[in-house]
């Protein structure tokens, strides 16, 4: 069975004609070219694929492309604005908050989640909400500075 | 995975034609546990009826003395909600407690209680809180819920619609989370409740159990003390290479205790 799908990728309104087993993940890779967004594991344990779905972070890799229909989906790519890179992201590079860069995408929209439900995260608080997040370079100790970093420069606007 | 039909019903009456018109037809609500087991092959409905789009199934009402979950409220909506936290604030913490962010974020009440992991959190809530399950056709009282594992009262095509908790008088959740999945390699859920002390126990065995002996000592005296030396019994529990059966049967204690501990402080 093929289904239509439509909802608003970065701003921009698009739909596809998919498999109904299509994940979300590899609809916004291989049909929209979105390859910012990564597949990691692939059993929604290591968080590289987070993207935002309707304001809230999810594991793409856990969801079908059929789901996403009527939704706003936000990925990497729609974060960095007019060609400025968002403070978040401004903060992973300041604070070297990564070294392969893998999870870095899942990282940084895993951050953006938390800090909009949480503009002031204390340090415990990051390592918390990272739980859904793995760096196999054993990176965490940058990227928790860099999210805090990032939290404070985006609580000053 | 393998191919299937995919549904996005917008009514109840919708969802159960599709339901009684296909054997092998699944509901998918958050699909945090059905997805990956249908990555793994381990599942492989024809048919998948996706509830999201079914209006009512999720809001969170306080009518007095009781808050009820639509089936489709996430995990980390009853974390964040106000209604949930003033009424039971362990359920809060428990939802909080559930996966990670992500997860929580998707995952719902009504899909863990009808898929009833023995690993779960909230089976230890329902069951422990004396909760009761609404579906489509009946309300089902928390003690007949629970059958066997991933097996629960619920009949073929049966649509779990709330989760319904008397608010109680207090009640705590401790938990020995897996490091890895945070799910609970043994969770405890002890309550005072207007029909007595309760205490609920997941992850140990293979669905949510109450041990009588604990909620007797309890109703005694309650004090962590009044579980000490009761014995939990490790032959009918889990045993896999997380924890052995004796090691979850101390944890149970153990968890117990932390529980009534922190409705004692």
């Amino acid at each position: 069975m093929s289904i239509n799908v439509s909802f608003t990728l970065n701003g921009e309104a698009v739909s596809a004609h998919v498999a109904s087993r299509t994940l979300l993940v590899e609809m916004i890779r291989e049909r929209f070219g979105r390859t910012g967004t990564h597949v990691g594991c692939d059993t929604s344990q290591c968080g590289a694929c987070v993207i935002h779905v309707d304001g809230r972070s999810v594991k793409s890799c856990t969801m079908l492309a059929a789901q996403a229909d009527g939704t706003e989906i936000v990925t990497i790519e729609g974060v960095a604005k007019n060609g400025q890179l968002h403070p978040m992201q401004e903060a992973f590079r300041e604070h070297h908050g990564l070294q392969c860069g893998f999870c870095t995408p899942g990282m940084i929209m895993s951050a953006l989640d938390l800090v909009k439900q949480n503009p002031d995260p204390s340090e415990k608080e990051i390592r918390e909400w990272l739980e859904g997040n793995l760096c196999r370079c054993t990176g965490y100790h940058n990227i928790v500075r860099a999210i805090k970093a990032g939290a404070d420069s985006m609580r000053v606007g | 995975m393998y191919e299937f039909n995919y549904h996005r019903p917008t009514s109840l009456d919708e969802a159960r034609k599709i339901l009684g018109d296909n054997d092998e037809a699944k509901l998918l609500a958050g699909g945090m546990t059905l997805l990956p087991t249908m990555k793994m092959r381990l599942a492989s409905p024809s048919d998948l009826v996706d509830l999201s789009n079914i209006e009512g199934l999720a809001d969170i009402s306080d009518s007095g003395d009781a808050i009820e979950i639509g089936a489709m409220v996430c995990h980390a909506e009853v974390a964040a909600s106000d209604v949930v936290r003033a009424a039971i604030p362990a359920l809060s913490d428990l939802a909080d407690s559930i996966g990670d962010a992500q997860v929580r974020n998707r995952g719902t009440i009504g899909g863990s209680v009808a898929n009833s992991d023995p690993a779960a959190d909230y089976p230890a809530a329902v069951l422990g809180l004396n909760a009761v399950v609404k579906t489509d056709r009946r309300e089902i009282s928390a003690d007949d819920y629970f059958k066997a594992l991933f097996e629960t009262a619920l009949e073929p095509g049966e649509i779990v619609i709330s989760v319904r908790f008397a608010k109680p008088e207090r009640a705590a959740y401790s938990k020995f989370p897996n490091p890895a999945s945070r799910y609970a390699v043994v969770g405890v859920m002890v309550a005072e409740t207007a029909e007595g002390i309760r205490v609920a126990v997941t992850g140990a065995a293979a669905c949510a159990y109450r041990v009588t002996a604990m909620e007797d000592a309890l109703s005694k005296d309650f004090s962590a003390g009044a579980l000490e030396g009761i014995a939990v019994d490790a032959a009918d529990l889990l045993s896999d290479l997380h924890a052995s059966a004796e090691y979850r049967a101390h944890l149970v204690g153990v968890m117990a205790r932390r529980a009534v501990r922190q409705l004692i402080a």
